[in-house]
This record gives C-alpha cells, structure tokens and sequence, in this order.
C-alpha cells in the first residue's frame, strides 16, 4: 500500500434511502489511469466525490495521498485536481480570468497564477479565447476550460468525471491527447466514462460499476477475455424477418457462447464469427447486415450490466 | 519522467486566507460586473435621498411638527443615516437571496470553490465578507454625495457607514443560511422582500420616528434589525442627541448577536449543502 494514492475499503455513500455505493475497495497506484464505467445511476460520480473529499463517506475506509479525507480534506484537496462532471465555470469572468481565481484558491501567488494560465490557455488551446467571457464559448471549449483549471496546481492525482461527454470526435481526440502527455508526465488519474473507446484509450486498468459495486475489475485486454469471447457477430434484421433471440441461440447451439437481444440487433458471442454467420444462413434466416468484429469492452459491460454502455 | 516527479504546487491558504481568497473572487467578479449591481446598491438610495431628504425634505421644512419629531435637525441631516443603513440592509437581503441560490444551483461556483482547499465554511464567510466590503464602499459614496447636498452635518456620518455595514451584513448572514437550504427559490426569496424587507424598511424609524406609530405596533420594531441599526447611526451621524447607555449597548449586542447567529447558521448550512 506505500504507493498506493487512493485505498478504499468497504466505501459507501448513502443518501436518505438511497444507497448510491454499496461498499466498494480500491486501490490505485501512483502514475496510473484509473477507470470506472458503469451505466447511469451506478455511484460513479458518488465515488468520485468521496475519493475528492468533498462528499463525506457513509462508511468504510478511504485514503487519499496517504491521508483520511475526514480529517486531512482541504491538505488533500490543496493536491488533487477535479473535472466534475458538470462544469462549473464561472460565466461571467473570461476565459483567463477563471484560470487565476481558481489559482488563488490553492493559496498560489499572483505572478505564479499569471504564469500558469498562460501555459494552460496553451494546453487548452484556448490562447485565442484567453479574454473572452466564458458564456457564450463552446461547450468542448468550455469542457477543455474546465480539465486547464484542474491543473493549475499541479496536482498529483487528476480526477475527471466523463471528461469527453458532450464533444465531439475532434475535441474528444484533443482531450485524450492532453490526457495521455499528463499520464507521461506521472500524473495519476481517475476518470470515469460512458465510452468504451476512451475507456481503452486512457486506462490501465478500470473497473465495471453497476448498483453501486464493483461487477468486475481488470484491464481493458483481461476484462475482454474473461466475459467474452473472440469474436462478435452482429445482425440485422427486417422487423418481420427478425428472429427471437432464444430461438437463434437454439438454431446455434453448440457453436455460440450466448445471443444478446437488443432493440436494433442482435448479438452473437462466438469463437468463429464466420462459422456462426454460415450458420446463421443455414437456418434460414436472411439479415439485412451481418458483421464481424471483436469482442470489445462494450460486450464485457453488456453482459455484466444487461445494459448497453451510452442509454 | 518518474511518478514521483509529481509536486504539486497547491497548499491550503490558512482560515483567514481561504475567506480572503473568496472575497477576492466576488471583488473580481464585481470589477466587471458592478454596472449590473450599481442601480440598486448606489443608484436607488440616492433616489430616496433626493425623493424624500430633498423633495419632502422642503415640504415638512419649517413646519413645527417635523422639527420636534426630528429633535430639530434638518429633515436631510436626519434622514441621511437611516438612509444609509436602510441600503445597507437591502443590498444584504437582496444579495443574500438570488446570488446565494445561483453559486450552489445555476452557476455552482461554490462547488468549484470548495474543489480546492477552501472550505464551505469559509465561502459562506467569504461571501459576508464581501457584503461588508461592498456595503462599506456603497456607504462612502452615499455619504460624499449627502455631503454635496448639505445633509452631512459633521464628520459623524463617517461613523455611521460601520454601524450600517454591521445592520447591513446582520440582515445578511441569517438571510444567507436559509437561502442554503433551498433547493428552488419558489416564492420565498419575493417572501422575503415582502414580509420582512420593506416592512422593515418602513417602520424602522428611516423615514419618520418609531414613537409617532401607535403604541400596539412599537414591540415589533424592536426585532427589527434595521431599527436598531438607525437608533445607533443617527445620533452619532448628528452628534446627539444620545439614547441612555443600556439601550446602546442593547442595540450593539442585538445586532451583533444576529450576524454570530446568522453567521453561525450560514457556515452549517453551507457545509450542509456542499459537502453531500
Ligand atoms: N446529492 C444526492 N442526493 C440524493 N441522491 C443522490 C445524490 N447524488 C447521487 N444520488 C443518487 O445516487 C445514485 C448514484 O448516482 P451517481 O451520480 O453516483 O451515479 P453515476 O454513476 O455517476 O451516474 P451517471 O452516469 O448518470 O453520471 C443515483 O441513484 C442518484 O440518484
Ligand atoms: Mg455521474
């Protein structure tokens, strides 16, 4: 545990009735990137706000940077750098404005504040903007905005809340770029995500969430060989021509690990996608499209969650 | 290139620092917005100084019955400080209501404050303060415009911008608690203004001395933080004539007893609200 930044054992978050994290244990170590994914509403933002000392934890064990957030919250919180999950940007202030502010409140003097905004403006690629009030700027802007002013002390241990949701691709490219050079530079980092690329992207090594516990841990290669299979074959139907999920698992028994049933496809675990695609045709049956392709995180999370990653 | 390379720069500004950084960021903030604010914080009293110090001011002037309610002051030297605290008191109400609600809901800049090594504690105390700093530099201009107006009847009125900061920054902090604790401002925040806010700033002896209400009415007066605050900052601005001693020291501990209240109250009710 010497290098581990964050510990957690047995955390809980409830509020009133609802139990938002249901006793979970973390370890992360220095210089890694962190992931938690789940679906909506499975304690990821109420972890993360436990892990940031500023949500006091219902139970269980929590250090921070080697420290209790209950009594050591504002010398931990001095350290660490937060991209919550809604900004929270002031809009009245420009764009450099917001960058000094926060500076000051990390007990950073003027000339260093001033320093630093320049090369996060820099980061952010917000140098252009640098004088503008926030308001009326982008909302990947005002994302970029808000990950800068994270960094403006430096901080050991990054935690963003979907940092990317809402960009769009260019933007998101932009961030995980910025992301990995932190990564280099041995910034530790907790994100949390709905998008399973970014997930493999930026982690070393995430969990899965799902009512408010851990469903699995791993990285992204070991999470893909325990709860799927190879290959993936994806099919699309007719309405009418659509079969049911079971029967298709029926018609393929023996050469499928199992069929997921979703709205707009079906989804055929295999070992040998072209043999069960063969199959498939054998049957009878005549999809509009079929496709191949690996098994990704996506699979793993619908088959833990029965939920598909973005709802 | 190490892990332990990492440092960060970041370190926890002290207790004082911390309220003191939050009052920068609302000067910042002002520094650029004020043109929005100037109306009601500058603007609107000298509208009542020139409608009723001036205006009314010379229909009652020379007319017995205001000369004994007044104790033979001028009507404006008078009015000026009731004035004064009068403003400070509205700029502590209304500033306590809207901007409050809008740092933990609509802009949530409270929660980017205490994302740091600030405490909610510390924003609450951070946001009193620099009511006090505001009502304070509102009340010098307040007191340099009387002064060209002829209302200013000795250096005095220079004491009495404190006694108004302290009335004003006392409405505030109990104001300010209970805007914490809202989820939506529905119909408490025009509430407020309504039931408590003007009445107070009515029958507060601003305008006309609390003995010419009828007897029934005069307890309520006393719980009127306003009136206290007049009581005090009247006859230092005129220079008498003085209330007995108790009840100075009875309008110093009431007002002083509300903002620890209220300020007491807002630091929980922060704290409460923030940290979830
Ligand atoms: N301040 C709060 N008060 C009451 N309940 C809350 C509060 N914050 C979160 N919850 C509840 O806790 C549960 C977990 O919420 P949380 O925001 O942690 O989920 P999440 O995994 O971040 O979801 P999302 O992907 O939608 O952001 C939800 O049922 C939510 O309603
Ligand atoms: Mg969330």
């Amino acid at each position: 545990m010497a290098d581990g930044l964050v510990q957690a054992r047995g955390l809980t978050k409830r509020f009133g009735r609802v139990e938002a994290v249901r006793g979970i244990d973390l370890d992360v170590g220095r210089g890694e990137v962190f992931g938690f994914l789940g679906p909506n509403g499975a304690g990821k933002s109420s972890a993360m706000r436990m892990i940031a000392c500023v949500s006091p934890r219902t139970a269980g064990d929590l250090q921070v940077l080697g420290l209790d957030p209950d009594r050591d919250g504002p010398a931990v919180r001095a350290r660490i750098g937060v991209v919550p999950q809604l900004d929270n940007l002031d809009l009245e202030l420009t764009v450099r404005q917001n960058l000094h502010l926060y500076g000051r409140y990390f007990g950073l003097p003027r000339a260093a504040v001033r320093a630093k905004a320049v090369e996060l403006l820099e980061f952010a690629r917000l140098t252009e903007r640098a004088d503008d009030e926030v308001e009326p700027l982008s909302g990947g802007m005002k994302r970029r905005l808000t990950i800068a002013r994270a960094l403006v002390n430096d901080p050991e241990l990054l935690l963003l809340d979907e940092p990317t949701t809402g960009l769009d691709p260019q933007a998101r490219h932009l961030v995980w770029e910025r992301l990995y050079r932190l990564k280099r530079e041995g910034v530790t980092q907790i994100v949390t995500t709905h998008y399973m690329d970014e997930a493999e992207q930026l982690c070393d090594r995430l969990v899965v969430m799902d009512g408010g516990v851990i469903v699995a841990e791993g990285t992204p290669r070991e999470l893909i060989e325990r709860y799927s299979t190879r290959e993936v074959l994806e099919l699309r139907f007719e309405p009418e021509h659509r079969p049911a999920g079971d029967a298709l698992a029926e018609v393929l028994a023996g050469r499928v690990d199992r069929v997921e049933d979703l709205p707009d496809r079906l989804l055929v675990y295999t070992a040998d996608g072209d043999a069960a695609q063969a199959a498939v045709a054998a049957a009878g049956h005549r999809p509009l499209a079929a496709l191949v392709r690996r098994s990704s995180l996506e699979d793993v999370f619908l088959r833990l969650t029965g939920r598909t990653l973005v709802d | 290139m190490t892990a332990e390379g990492v440092r960060s720069t970041g370190r926890v500004p002290g207790r004082l620092g911390g309220v003191a950084r939050v009052v920068e960021n609302h000067w910042e903030w002002y520094r650029r917005n004020w043109r929005a604010t100037a109306v009601s914080t500058i603007v609107q009293p000298l509208l009542f100084l020139l409608a009723f110090g001036v205006g009314f001011g010379a229909l009652v002037r020379g007319s017995g019955q205001a000369a004994a309610a007044t104790g033979g002051a001028d009507y404006l030297a008078w009015l000026a400080p009731g004035l004064l605290a009068m403003s400070a008191v509205q700029t502590g109400a209304f500033d306590s209501t809207y901007p409050v609600l809008s740092g933990f809901k609509w802009q949530r800049t409270y929660s980017a404050m205490t994302a740091g090594p600030i405490t909610p504690g510390q924003v609450a105390l951070g946001h009193l303060g620099w009511l006090a700093v505001k009502m304070a530099g509102a009340g010098l201009v307040f007191v340099a415009v009387i002064a060209l107006l002829g209302g200013a009847t000795g250096a005095g009125i220079l004491v009495s911008v404190p006694i108004a900061v302290l009335t004003g920054v006392a409405v505030a902090a109990p104001i300010t608690a209970y805007s914490a604790t809202l989820e939506t401002e529905g119909a408490s925040f025009p509430a407020i203004f309504r039931f408590v806010v003007i009445p107070m700033t009515l029958f507060s002896g601003t305008f006309f001395p609390v003995d010419r209400l009828p007897e029934l009415v005069r307890p309520l007066v006393w719980v009127s933080p306003l009136w206290h605050g007049t009581e005090l900052a009247r006859p230092v601005a005129l220079g008498g004539p003085w209330p007995a001693w108790p009840a100075v020291v009875g309008h110093v501990v009431f007002l002083a007893a509300l903002l620890a209240a209220g300020t007491a109250l807002a630091v929980r009710t922060f704290t409460r609200r923030l940290a979830r």
